[in-house]
């Protein structure tokens, strides 16, 4: 990485007003070609979708605070009449989990992460003046729409033995197939393949324009962090949705037209399905937290005001999880009767990616190393990143052994461990990134003090609602349980407090979101100081409507 | 047709006493439902939920007494309130894993988790704006990035070496002798088959709220009909499933076994103390997945004998002699460690 200087200033006064010219409401938010204003749309997705995903995990934790079917019964009374039945709201209970993870993975941290970020500030960092394909990044974004739909649909209509979905985000088969009538399952394949077609296109769109719309003199090494974690990330799209196209697709051939891919009646087998899927499962963990790594080397490089310590080990750190990420899937598979010597491998082979991992954990520590830390809100959401990625990173290193899972396996260990490296790895990124580029995005600034106050709560509400889930899956307790033993009863509790606190902490975020965009002040060019060495800090807050008619030169 | 069944299912459990009565009626209808009810007289009047397991049917055979059912003991084989760490275990193998897990494995990332917090406590300290004003430039130092790629290298070898060798353990073929049970995971219930003592398939659901409670058991851990199993003696589970995909676990025995539509999983371990051991489905299997729980009842081996007489089984694998041969290597993992 580089500082960089970029000498279109002189060119911008005069290209003012045609680079500000905007098009009217309808044709620039629902036909939009332009990065900034589809990356917003995708944030504004984004928000929604995880405000969706959110209350629901909190349906989830309000019923597990204490052992019992407390609240189930009554809400499966609004998705399946008021007769429903108790196994109706277990059911329910199936398509909560369901809905939950397929939102949050696939509505909220990609759509905010790639969609949202990536859009925003990819081309600028690169001093591009958009991406390569402005109109597939319109399709991109409005697949996305009908594909939210129809999950949020399949609640409502049969899926088994109650309404909707219900056979968690990972769709096994048969639970899938001969366990699953109705069309709430088709729906969601559907809204999976939908989503999915969304991502290609995005990640074709990305690859293209990093690979070829470069300004002059921004080299591969020379690009920002978080354009290296972006193109690595367009890549694993590109190599892992097709993959979960074919095994979705099969499924839906199963249920619909009699062929038994994932039947061993007629001569398949349900493992082929896992192999499918995680072969996109895993790969898709690091599409997830992948370009929240980019956004922490921006963060605090900027806040430190130091170059990022070993750039091109970073880069390739991210390259070598990237490779690694895709041979080392069965490791979510240890327990389906792999043989032994298949179990070694990849037992071996996860660990690998301990390895660079740590890399970029030392490396960032190194950035902020001889720095000059300011405390402000992005790098403070940061800090919490780099921490709590640890730990949830070490945990990953339990479950890696293969003998190990055969107790973690399915158990709420392994909840924790992906809520620590996604809920408290890729959320804190993206909060992370939002305040850092929320007075680039929206030209005003955000209130530092509610900033600050919102990651505190948070991350005493997160780490309270999280780690008490490592004691309960030590001691047993299985995912994807309505109700548990009275012995589980304590640390449940104890999680559940956790989630108002957690929610506390959000409320304070949207009325920071709220304030900052009607009242906050205006935010300068570079609001960062010195530090921010990015392209995206020589343009005004907000960029003009087009950047960069003139390339910058990058020496 | 899986809906229908389950919901016979629980209603004949319901019912169990007064199916007593006209049991082999019913057992022409579901055999294995029925057996709980008709086992023998002490079963029967003492309501299903209180066998130790049942007959494999109607019989006449089933002269001995079955023994008593076992009471669980606190803190065995079953979770703990406010636990925070895994479940005592009862297997070589579990010893093994648990050392592995609570000698290397935690203490290994809790000194990681540390250092990497007080290396951040340091920087974020002594390298804050008041205190540090000026940034240095550095941002290359090829010897400690050398070095922090080797030495996690270097720890992830030491972890790697015990939990290969924990693999090869666990999964080491069962010996020629091992008492074979079939276990098949129903929608929503559990069947158990003893195909080497002529036991036929029974079936064991979850017990009741009250009917637990009664028991002196867990409730949502306890089933009315436990897989009943010798103590020291080799067991391979050949394990699978029968609609959907559902997962045999047994937390305290450091068990767990996908069971799969269309194919036979094997799973082998030793059990060494007498006691009642816990588990729960672990693969999620539609609606009532967090309500099929599994119990292993482990006797001595003349009282597992026994108890096989008394479904009208056969002695034929029990060779007493073998059993302590075979038991040795299995036991020795934990004896190397």
């Amino acid at each position: 990485m580089t500082t960089i200087t970029a000498d279109h200033h002189g060119d911008h006064a005069h290209e003012h007003h045609d680079a500000d010219h905007k098009p009217a409401f309808f044709q620039r938010w629902f036909m939009s070609t332009n990065h900034k204003d589809i990356g917003t749309l995708y944030l504004i997705f984004a928000i929604i979708a995880g405000i969706i995903g959110g209350a629901i995990s909190g349906l989830m934790r309000a019923e597990l605070a204490q052992p019992g079917i407390q609240y189930l019964q009554t809400w499966a009374q609004f998705s399946d009449g008021p007769e429903a039945t108790l196994d109706q709201a277990y059911h329910l209970w199936n398509v909560l989990i369901t809905a939950h993870g397929l939102i949050m993975v696939f509505f909220m941290v990609m759509p905010a992460m790639i969609g949202g970020f990536g859009n925003w500030f990819v081309p600028i960092m690169i001093g591009a003046p958009d991406m390569a394909f402005p109109r597939m990044n319109n399709i991109s974004f409005w697949l996305l729409i009908p594909a939210f739909v129809l999950l949020l649909g399949s609640t409502f209509v049969p899926g088994g033995t109650g309404n909707g979905a219900g056979t968690g985000w990972t769709v096994y088969a048969p639970l899938s197939t001969s366990g699953s009538a109705g069309p709430a399952v088709d729906m969601a394949i559907l809204s999976l393949h939908i989503a999915g077609a969304s991502s290609i296109l995005g990640a074709i769109n990305f690859i293209t324009t990093i690979l070829n719309m470069r300004a002059p003199g921004m080299t591969l090494h020379k690009m920002p962090l978080f354009v290296w974690s972006v193109l690595v990330t367009a890549f694993l799209l590109l190599l892992a949705l097709p993959v979960l196209a074919a095994a979705i697709t099969m499924l839906l051939t199963d249920r619909n037209f009699g062929t038994t891919f994932y039947d061993a009646a007629g001569g398949g087998d349900p493992e082929l399905y896992q192999h499918l899927f995680w072969f996109f499962g895993h790969p898709e963990v690091y599409i997830m937290i992948l370009p929240g790594f980019g956004i922490i080397s921006q963060i605090v490089s900027t806040f430190s005001r130091k170059p990022v310590f070993g750039y091109l080990g970073m880069a390739y750190a991210m390259v070598a999880i990237g490779v690694v990420g895709f041979v080392v899937w069965a490791h979510h598979m240890f327990t389906t009767g792999m043989s032994v010597n298949v179990k070694m491998y990849f037992t071996a082979a996860t660990m690998v990616i301990a390895v660079p991992t740590g890399i970029k954990i030392f490396s960032w520590i190194a950035t902020i190393w001889g720095g000059s830390i300011s405390y402000k809100t992005p790098m403070v959401w940061a800090l919490g990143f780099i921490f709590l990625f640890t730990v949830g990173g070490v945990t990953g290193v339990v479950l890696a052994n293969g003998g190990v899972d055969d107790v973690l396996h399915d158990t709420y260990y392994v909840v924790a461990h992906f809520h620590y490296v996604l809920s408290l790895g890729a959320v804190f990124g993206l909060f992370a990134g939002f305040y850092y580029w929320f007075p680039k995005m929206s030209g005003r600034m955000y209130n530092e003090f509610l900033g600050h106050l919102h990651f505190w709560v948070f991350f005493v509400g997160v780490n309270m609602l999280f780690f008490p889930m490592h004691f309960l899956g030590l001691s047993g307790m299985p995912r994807r349980y309505p109700d548990y033993p009275e012995a589980f009863a304590y640390w449940n509790k104890v999680a559940s407090h956790g989630y108002e606190i957690m929610a506390a902490g959000m409320l304070i975020f949207f009325v920071n979101l709220v304030w900052s965009l009607v009242a906050g002040k205006k935010a300068e060019g570079n609001p960062w100081g010195e530090g921010a060495t990015t392209l995206e800090w020589t343009l005004s807050s907000p960029p003009p409507f087009h950047q960069f008619e003139t390339l910058p030169v990058i020496d | 047709m899986n809906k229908v069944k389950s919901l016979v299912l629980a209603g004949l459990l319901a019912f169990a006493p007064t199916l007593a009565m006209n049991g082999p009626a019913l057992a022409q209808d579901n055999a294995a439902v029925a057996a709980p009810a008709a086992g023998n007289e002490a079963a029967a009047a003492d309501s299903a939920g209180n066998a130790a397991a049942p007959a494999a049917d109607a019989a006449p055979a089933a002269k001995v007494a079955a023994p008593p059912r076992m009471k669980p003991t606190p803190g065995i084989g079953m979770p703990m309130p406010g636990e925070i760490t895994l479940q005592k275990q009862f297997s070589p193998t579990g010893h093994t894993a648990r050392w592995l897990h609570d000698v290397m494995l935690v203490p290994i990332i809790t000194i990681i988790s540390i250092f990497v917090l007080v290396l951040m406590l340091y920087v974020m300290v002594r390298f804050r704006r008041s205190a540090n004003p000026t940034p240095s430039k550095t941002s290359h130092n090829t010897v400690i990035e050398v070095i922090w790629t080797v030495v996690p290298v270097v720890i992830l070898l030491a972890i790697a070496v015990p939990s290969i060798g924990l693999l090869a353990d666990q999964y080491k073929p069962a010996p020629k002798d091992a008492l074979t049970v079939k276990v098949t995971g129903y929608q929503w219930y559990w069947g158990y088959e003893y195909p080497d003592n002529g036991i036929p398939e029974f079936v064991s659901n979850m017990l009741p709220k009250d009917k637990a409670e009664a028991n002196g058991e867990p409730y949502l851990l306890a089933p009315d009909n436990r897989l009943v199993l010798p103590v020291g003696r080799p067991i391979k589970l050949i394990i699978t499933g029968a609609d959907v995909i559902h997962s045999f676990a047994v937390p305290s025995l450091w068990v767990k076994m996908d069971a799969v539509p269309g194919r036979l999983n094997e799973k082998s371990f030793t059990i060494e103390k007498p006691g009642v051991y816990y588990g729960q489905c672990s693969e999620l299997c539609g609606a009532r997945h967090g309500f099929m729980p599994i119990a292993i009842e482990a006797l001595e081996p003349a009282q597992f004998d026994q108890w096989l007489l008394s479904q009208g089984g056969t002695l034929k694998a029990a060779a007493p002699a073998a059993t302590a041969e075979a038991a040795a290597p299995a036991a020795a993992p934990a004896a190397k460690l």
